[in-house]
């Protein structure tokens, strides 16, 4: 039988919980046999080339790339997990969702303390550009999450016991300590 | 002295004093029934609605309902727990806690039942509501993005006189605590570290103080709210 197939993305996230993936230490080693990596800054592949098992999404939904990233992971991965509180609850990028977009522009580009380079006041607008969606959104809110793992970021064990017990079919063991929002 | 009296709480056998309100009865049994803007000292409100219950088939807070003979008290159903989570949910989702940038986050009882009942996300839409953070107090910040509206601050913490440093402000979803600006320009350091403690969550912050406690130690972090009681 063929090894399950772990797809992982940051969207509008820090990659600390790609960090705290790294912090299983050693037993990465152990990962890498039990599963193989597809579409992954973890082996740089930028496409998806076959259908995942498992996708973790580190990080919400802030603008439009996000949200074709998150469909696309969706659409590839059987199983699809979000990691950490960016990705359930918005976290700090979403801290911006009481401040109108124009405002959030104008203070990055524009009348912020340390704008000091942008002599042509310009506010990027190239259609090359993602457009930035009017608040951020958690995950959830765009497509159905199967499992959430909380956490700033999830503790690495965490994120350990959930693979090893969904790889392997086990029933997961999730002590007081390993969940937190923080 | 009370006359003693026999009550049940989920098929077990308890005493306490005819009375005293359940809440205080069920710990005394080591018994936890989760409360939130319930406090030690403070006249019951049961206004946040955690501490439901049912008594004798009927739902009621726990820490407004008086216990009497004879009462047969369901507290962990799986009914109860559920509508637990839904209203910690509802406010994680009504207001903006986020919990990684709050000084609070550890010693937060709002995050802690969350924990209590493992909410892993909520599952209601956020609201992200546009709230204020007040400031403008020597002692205090006032953060509307976390209050939950318990009223713990307006019932706890006053002056000699008796009068309030926090008040309600308009009604329905505008509804806000606020702050009195004339009582809080003369706010001590002491008053000021009571309003932080009072607030179940990290809408009262005493100002010029960061975190204090490493990530391991604090409050909540080793054991789940209640277990205290449970253990006793």
């Amino acid at each position: 039988m063929s090894k399950p197939v772990l797809a992982t993305t940051s969207l509008a996230g820090c990659f600390g919980c790609h960090m705290s993936l790294l912090d299983i230490d050693d037993r990465i080693l152990d990962l890498i046999e039990l599963v193989e990596f597809n579409k992954s800054p973890i082996d740089d592949i930028k496409t998806f080339t076959k259908q995942c098992d498992i996708g973790l999404i580190e990080g919400g939904c802030c603008n439009s790339e996000n949200v074709h990233v998150l469909k696309d992971f969706r659409k590839h991965c059987n199983i699809l997990i979000s990691l950490g509180e960016c990705a359930i609850m918005g976290g700090l990028p979403a801290m911006r969702n009481g401040i109108p977009i124009k405002e959030c522009l104008r203070e990055a580009y524009l009348t912020g303390p340390s704008v000091t380079a942008n002599t042509e006041h310009i506010i990027p607008n190239d259609p090359e550009l993602p457009m930035m969606l009017d608040k951020v959104y958690p995950c959830q809110e765009i497509v159905k999450i199967d499992y959430y793992l909380p956490g700033c970021p999830p503790r690495a064990d965490l994120i350990w016991e959930t693979l090893v017990a969904l790889i392997k079919g086990t029933e997961i063991n999730l002590p007081y300590e390993v969940i937190k929002f923080d | 002295m009370s006359e003693k009296i026999n009550f049940i709480i989920d098929g077990k056998e308890c005493q306490s004093e005819e009375g005293k309100y359940l809440v205080d009865a069920a710990k005394e049994n080591g018994i936890y029934i989760p409360t939130l803007c319930n406090y030690e000292g403070l006249k019951p409100k049961g206004s946040c609605r955690i501490c439901t219950v049912k008594i004798n088939g009927r739902f009621a807070t726990a820490c407004t309902s008086p216990v009497h003979d004879g009462m047969n008290i369901e507290n962990e159903t799986e009914e109860l727990k559920d509508m637990r989570k839904q209203i910690i949910e509802l406010l994680f989702v009504s207001g903006n806690h986020f919990c990684p940038a709050c000084e609070k986050s550890g010693n937060c009882e709002l995050q802690a039942l969350a924990y209590r009942f493992k909410m892993m996300a909520p599952r209601f839409p956020f609201a992200f509501p546009n709230k204020e953070i007040d400031a403008s107090h020597p002692k205090i910040i006032k953060d509307q993005n976390r209050c939950i509206l318990c009223k713990r601050c307006i019932r706890g913490i006053k002056d000699e006189e008796g009068k309030s440093y926090f008040a309600y402000q308009n009604r329905g979803k505008d509804s806000l605590v606020v702050v009195d600006r004339k009582l809080a320009a003369e706010m001590t350091a002491e008053k000021a570290q009571q309003a932080m403690d009072i607030c179940p969550v990290g809408s009262i912050i005493v100002r010029e103080k960061g975190w204090d406690t490493p990530i391991g130690d604090r409050k909540y972090d080793k054991a789940p709210i209640g277990s205290d009681i449970e253990n006793n």
